[in-house]
């Protein structure tokens, strides 16, 4: 069953308590979203949500169980602090998408900007175009893939997480190093896109980036600098 | 926070809706920046003349008696196009020099706000739909527009203290973010003859451009060695007499973002500043790379 809701005639906070008490069955459209800020956020309950639009800040913040597909671009903090179900946005992403999300997966089939995956916590993120600068800064855990070019400062300061690259990489950040792509990395790959539904993608020329783990302990050699 | 917006019109339509687009842009900005607003317009030319946008106070009283001191003075060209608490003078170009000087004695409350050939500003306090219907700009016209609702944190919020600042003929700039070195580049751009009317540091940045390009550097250069001088946040629009120009600081956490039609280039710091333009959801939509200058000009 579907079931619409409109923005310009429902206030956001309508949108989101329908979303947020919504039974399993009903499948949800929102229609006119017309950029707005923190749409589809704090949804707890397995329903799909199509959002027919761009989008502002946060949108699919906190999801839980919930299957968001946004048919436009979103704007900052997309899916931040997600911690289970899907958020597909079928246009480009802005800043720090999947920010400190723990779980489910993210995918985005345009380019991701700055800081994609900042402190991620155990979400899976696949962008289809290209990532800015700094993406995955500070990451703790999950897969960030990136079926196109990175940014300046890849994986600055990672703590562990994978980063799989099939384009350029511009430059790594701090402790972020190139590691061996092993059999378990690629059958990892494998079943990410198997998982996102994206059956166009090779395993074979994906790169993997990792810490070196050598920011994990202070160097007293390093006393001097500071 | 703030909201910046920019709008470059490709075809007429687009130029006769420019200030009623720009309307809608700057009130959906309204949360970015609730202080105050303001918008630089780059409309018709009048052969000849150059136009002078002034502000004052006292508005009320200021602007007919200069009208009347022009005419007494002799500036027989000179016209006075009053809207609220600002006015468009109009005046021929070898007579503009004198007749300013002689203004800025006996009209010391009087403050100049732009000069050019095209250029028209209009800045206030209170909230950018107040800033709107003040001034009609839903009626104003024109090739390209910038614009700005200002959340204060460097300086008061005053009129003065509002964007966009023209530091240059037919020059302005809109600023989102914060300079930490303005200090020290005010004193030097001081020690090099440039004087400021305020505290803030957004009009560092426009006198640091102006200089630059007072010194023979096109606007694409004077981005670019920004990028080497300025410390700090900033995503800037810059207009110029036939287009604008787009430059973020390489961290690039100020939020911006384009959009391009065969008919227009628009610049939001939130796609809800583009989403009521025509047909923005077949336009191309961007967000424009860290250090990277972009610039749009009309033929």
């Amino acid at each position: 069953m579907m079931q619409t809701l409109d923005l310009k005639s429902l206030s956001l906070r309508e949108v989101n308590s329908n979303l947020q008490g919504s039974p399993q069955k009903i499948d949800w459209m929102i229609k006119n979203p017309m950029g707005r800020h923190a749409i589809a956020v704090g949804l707890d309950n397995s329903i799909n949500v199509k959002i027919d639009g761009s989008v502002g800040y946060y949108c699919g913040g906190m999801n839980k169980k919930a299957n968001i597909v946004v048919n436009g671009s979103v704007g900052p903090g997309v899916a931040e602090n997600m911690m289970s179900g899907t958020v597909q946005v079928k246009g480009n992403a802005s800043q720090y998408a999947g920010a400190s999300a723990h779980g489910g997966i993210l995918i985005i089939e345009g380019n991701s900007s700055s800081r994609c995956g900042i402190s991620m916590k155990g979400i899976d993120i696949i962008v289809q175009g290209n990532v800015g600068h700094m993406s995955a800064f500070m990451a703790q855990a999950g897969n960030l893939v990136i079926c196109g070019d990175a940014g300046d400062a890849l994986g600055d300061s990672i703590y562990e997480a994978n980063i799989f690259v099939i384009g350029k990489v511009k430059s790594l950040g701090a402790d972020c190093v190139e590691k061996k792509m092993e059999k378990s990395h690629k059958n990892l790959l494998k079943k990410l896109f198997m998982k996102a539904k994206i059956d166009n993608m090779e395993v074979e020329g994906f790169r993997r980036y990792g810490s070196a783990r050598s920011l994990y302990n202070f160097n007293v050699d390093n006393a001097n600098k500071y | 926070m703030c909201g910046i917006i920019g709008l470059f019109a490709k075809q007429k339509p687009i130029e006769n809706r420019l200030g009623n687009l720009l309307g809608d842009m700057l009130i959906t900005m309204s949360d970015r920046g609730p202080d105050s607003a303001g918008v630089a317009i780059y409309s018709e030319k009048e052969s000849s003349l150059i136009k002078v946008t002034i502000q004052s106070e006292m508005s009320e009283t200021d602007f007919p008696n200069l009208s009347t001191f022009l005419k007494k003075k002799n500036y027989s060209s000179a016209r006075l196009k009053v809207n609220s608490t600002h006015a468009v003078l109009l005046i021929k170009q070898e007579s503009a020099r004198t007749a300013l000087h002689d203004m800025k004695l006996n009209f010391p409350k009087i403050r100049i706000m732009s000069i050019g050939k095209n250029i028209e500003i209009y800045k206030e306090v209170g909230e950018p739909e107040s800033v709107v219907e003040r001034f009609n700009i839903r009626k104003m016209t024109g090739s390209h527009g910038i614009g700005h609702t200002r959340m204060a944190t460097e300086s008061a919020v005053t009129t003065l203290g509002a964007h966009p600042f023209s530091t240059g003929t037919d020059q302005c700039l809109v600023h989102n973010g914060s300079l930490s070195n303005h200090n020290s580049l005010r004193r030097g751009l001081i020690n090099g003859g440039i004087s400021f009317e305020t505290e803030n540091d957004s009009e560092v940045a426009a006198s640091y451009l102006t200089d630059k390009m007072n010194n023979g550097a096109n606007l694409r250069d004077a981005l670019k060695s920004s990028l080497n001088d300025l410390d700090g946040f900033y995503t800037f629009v810059v207009g110029t007499e036939k287009g604008f120009g787009v430059l973020r600081d390489p961290i690039a956490c100020k939020p911006a973002i384009l959009a391009e039609t065969d008919s227009y280039v628009a610049f939001g710091s939130e796609y809800r500043a583009l989403s009521h333009l025509p047909k923005i959801e077949t336009a191309k939509v961007w967000e424009p790379e860290p250090a990277t200058v972009y610039f749009w000009e009309h033929r």
